[in-house]
């Protein structure tokens, strides 16, 4: 299938009255790829979308499609798909009149479109369903034929607002599969908003988190996880320990305590992220290097997983997390060291 | 703003037809009376261009003052009574049975489609000497002979009342039908009784629509011709009564229209005023 | 407090069904006068309806005015309902008011005013005045319905429509006025039901020459009473009952005056 749906953002910036919602955002976005705006509320994300739907103006910036200028056009001339958060699915018309809308309105014969209708309905698993109304279907049977109607006419950019987010757990993650499964099937450019870090590490080719209007970071989930560039691309994707200290002439100290820590660099104040689940905790006396002395606070012990909050003397508490089998016999009050390895630190700020 | 949104110059053309015709046949009438109330009038129902103030000053003489204040009066009590009903009566609708809920609104929508002229025409023969109250209670041996209870302030009281409750109970409805009744539950959990949970917890919650409510029927009852017509005699008459009468028997055009306008500043002025206070009041 | 209950309801019920119920014995009575207990039984009046010209010609000017009027009312609301509420207009407010003010005055005021404003222009006492005057009159209330129906339909489903191809036009043409058809039907029914028992608008501006059904009852009733009048009263209640209670059996008649949907669910 030939590759196309590449997008490109050019300095955008939305402002609503006084308030900015996107602050300048420059992005080049590989095509057929599933790329996820990940952020807390209010962060830009669905407004960036809303842009690059046509259903937002920018303030300033261009969009380009496949290097066409489509700033200027109206939703309805972009070849685009898009599912809102509230999947907004015609309530007074069936499942297959939802679905084979974009067809009808464009004049096509019914014979073809009943074709297509069955075809689409097929994609997304719901054979035989066309003639049911909206309000008889199930939350998960709503989502899929929203999904069938968008992608109608294979359009370039498939866009998803929050797509899972009335569902209930369960139904998300099953849907979050299936909807990956299907894009890849079909190598459609995807984008997907979403404050659900977990979701878009389950779908994404690509994350682009983002914060207060700005993109804090561009990269593949995992990539972002293990590396994250700043504190908060650190606490947002995954749980982390934020550790403050001091670095003078690329040796970094917590309060009184060496850390060896790799890509540090000169002098000033340096925050570490260290991920609870490589961190160790030890009832041993603490070796010199890389660990702090703290009294356990809380125990969570979920029989699955195995959680330690470890007050060290820091803004927050330690938390130390592993399996089963590296559970650690503690109790509240205890005395402990924590280890934060080496290769676990990574300089998030500074 | 939503570029879905924004207006289009096809949404502008689609909002002239209406605003036209709003404005041809409503501004241009108000405006055309409001000029009619300086209007001089001639015997025999006409009127000639000009401007005075000789009708705007037969609002200062007592006979009209008298009136007004009567019309206010009565058309508060009308409002006040059907709001006193309406409310307790609309909360225990609320909590009734499916079966007799429906059927109790459907008796109350259908009282909403009688004209006014039936309703008066009703109330006339069920307070009357031939075919009413009073005759059914002779029957009964209860009384000695027919007595005549219209027309009457009274009748005209009930008459207002009847037509405006539908109308409250209507307006009092989506609330109430909405009221949490885990509030009225809490209340009772914490000893309050049936009664003492009424007026501490739904009555307050209820303000605003009741006050709705209120102002609805006031508004409504102050603009009822047939009514204060029919079942008063012309002590018993309201403004809307004393306009008309103006207008056509009387043939003062140019009065009545004065008095028309004074009347659309009371009605605005009234809701304004009340709803005003009722803000104030709330924090 | 369940005492309170019942007395009330009694009363309330007694209160809206007394009126009903004289009006009823009176119809069927035999002879013309009005007496109690009514001596006789007797549909002659119900007859009368259609046998007496005056009366067959008031019913049928009523429906027409009424259908009519509706009709008008529905389309000039509409489109103001629809552009005030799907764009986003900074004088939407005001106008919407404009919309609201005809039915929100005194009738008598606007009464007044058709009257003023169409002998100023030479067209007196004719139908088409009282059709538009009522139309304007009533189109409050199905600016109402619609625009409560705009407000509670989904803003995604315009969006939607359009990243699916549709242009402004089409989309309003195949998503939103569907979805607003049974909005408009509700209005239409109120104004046609106003419209129906409207006196004091028809009255100024028709000046005896035009005779609605309103008209011809309280001019009757001012040389003195038939029982006609009463039959006339009955036949209006039994068609208002049927079509309520129709409507409570096969739609939502609940849903319809806006009750919460956990009251639906509360048992039998």
């Amino acid at each position: 299938m030939l590759a196309r749906g590449g997008l490109r953002l050019d300095g955008l910036v939305k402002r609503f009255g006084d308030v900015e919602a996107v602050a300048g955002v420059d992005l080049e976005l590989p095509p057929g790829k599933l790329i996820s705006f990940l952020g807390p509320s209010g962060c830009g994300k669905t407004t960036m979308l809303r842009m690059i739907a046509g259903l937002e103006r920018p303030t300033e910036g261009r969009v380009y499609l496949d290097d066409g200028d489509i700033t200027d056009q109206p939703p309805h001339l972009r070849d685009i798909g898009m599912v809102f958060q509230t999947l907004a699915l015609f309530p007074h018309l069936s499942v297959a009149g939802n679905v084979g809308y974009p067809m009808r309105i464009r004049g096509a014969q019914k014979p073809e479109i009943q074709a297509r209708v069955d075809e689409l309905l097929g994609l997304v698993s719901l054979h035989g369903l066309g003639d049911r109304r909206i309000s008889q279907l199930s939350g998960g049977q709503r989502q899929r034929v929203a999904t069938a109607r968008a992608l109608a006419l294979e359009p370039r950019l498939f866009l998803l607002d929050e797509p899972l987010s009335a569902l209930d757990a369960n139904l998300r993650e099953q849907l979050q599969v299936e909807l990956r499964l299907l894009q890849q099937k079909l190598g459609i450019t995807t984008i997907m908003v979403t404050h659900d870090q977990r979701e878009a590490m389950t779908m994404s080719d690509l994350v682009v988190v983002m914060n207060q209007g700005r993109v804090e970071q561009v990269g593949e989930p995992l990539d972002v996880y293990r590396h994250p560039g700043s504190p908060f691309v650190a606490s947002f994707i995954g749980r982390t320990n934020l550790i403050k200290g001091e670095a003078s002439d690329g040796q970094v100290r917590v309060g009184d305590r060496p850390f060896h820590v790799d890509g540090v660099v000169g002098s000033g104040p340096v925050t570490l992220s260290v991920r609870p689940e490589d961190a160790h905790l030890q009832t041993t006396p603490a070796p010199e290097r890389n660990a702090l002395t703290g009294r356990v606070v809380f125990v969570r012990d979920l029989g699955e997983l195995f959680e330690c909050f470890v007050d060290c003397g820091l803004d927050d508490p330690v938390v130390v997390a592993g399996s089963p089998r590296e559970r650690v016999d503690v109790l509240q009050g205890q005395s402990v060291s924590v280890v934060f390895p080496r290769e676990a630190c990574v300089v998030v700020e500074g | 703003m939503s570029e879905v949104r924004r207006p289009t110059r096809g949404s502008w053309a689609v909002l002239a037809f209406p605003l036209a015709m709003l404005t041809l046949f409503f501004l241009a009438p108000f405006a055309i009376m409001v000029a009619t109330s300086f209007y001089h009038r001639i015997e025999g129902g006409f009127y000639e261009p000009a401007f005075e103030f000789a009708s705007w000053q037969r609002l200062l003489q007592g006979v009209f003052l008298e009136r007004t204040l009567f019309s206010i009066g009565i058309c508060l009590l009308a409002g006040a009574v059907c709001i006193v009903i309406a409310f307790p009566f609309t909360y225990f609708l609320t909590r009734m049975r499916r079966r007799s809920h429906v059927a109790l609104l459907v008796l109350i929508m259908s009282a909403l489609v009688l004209s006014e002229v039936i309703v008066g025409f009703a109330w006339s023969v069920l307070l009357g000497r031939a075919a009413g109250i009073s005759n059914v209670l002779v029957w009964l041996g209860v009384m000695s002979e027919p007595a005549a209870y219209q027309p009457s302030f009274l009748a005209v009281l009930l008459g207002l009342s009847y037509i405006a409750f539908p109308y409250c109970i209507l307006a009092l409805y989506p609330q109430l039908s909405r009221l949490d009744p885990e509030l009225t539950e809490a209340a009772q959990t914490m000893g309050a009784s049936p009664w003492r949970t009424f007026w501490t917890v739904v009555v307050p919650i209820g303000r605003p629509i009741i006050l709705a409510g209120f102002l609805l029927a006031f508004v409504f009852t102050l603009g009822s011709y047939l009514i204060p017509a029919f079942l008063g005699r012309p002590e018993h008459w309201t403004l809307s009564v004393f306009i008309s009468d103006q207008a056509t028997f009387n043939a003062n055009v140019p009065f009545a229209a004065a008095m028309a306008l004074f009347l659309t500043v009371l009605s605005l002025g009234v809701v304004g005023i009340v709803t005003w206070f009722e803000g104030r009041t709330r924090r | 407090m369940r005492a309170l209950k019942w007395v009330l309801t009694t009363f309330v019920v007694l209160f809206i069904l007394a009126p009903l119920i004289v009006v009823a014995v009176v119809s069927f009575n035999q002879n013309r006068y009005m007496d109690f207990p009514p001596e006789g039984f007797s549909f002659h009046w119900y007859a009368e309806l259609w046998n007496d010209v005056g009366w067959r010609d008031a019913i049928v000017t009523s429906l027409l005015v009424a259908a009519t009027s509706a009709a008008l009312a529905v389309v000039i609301a509409t489109p103001m309902a629809f552009v005030l509420r799907a764009y986003d207009i900074r004088l939407a407010p005001a106008i919407f008011a404009l919309g609201i003010l005809p039915f929100l005055l005194p009738p008598v005021i606007s009464a007044l005013g058709a009257l003023v404003f169409w002998s100023s222009l030479g067209f007196s006492g004719r139908l088409e005045n009282i059709i538009i005057s009522h139309a304007i009159f009533f189109s409050t209330l199905p600016l109402i319905t619609v625009s409560l129906a705009m407000e509670t339909m989904d803003p995604a489903l315009p969006e939607a429509a359009q990243t699916l191809g549709a242009n402004p036009r089409t989309s309003f043409r195949t998503v939103t006025l569907p979805l607003l058809v049974p909005s408009m039907i509700t209005g239409y029914a109120a104004a046609f039901v106003l419209s129906l028992n409207e006196y004091i608008i028809a009255f100024m501006v028709s000046r005896f020459s035009v005779v609605t059904l309103p008209i011809k009852i309280v001019n009757d009733l001012r040389y003195g009473f038939t029982p006609t009048i009463a039959a006339v009263a009955v036949v209006f209640i039994l068609i208002a009952t049927t079509t309520f209670a129709l409507f409570a059996l096969f739609g939502n008649l609940l849903k319809f005056l806006g009750a919460d949907p956990a009251i639906l669910e509360r048992e039998r």
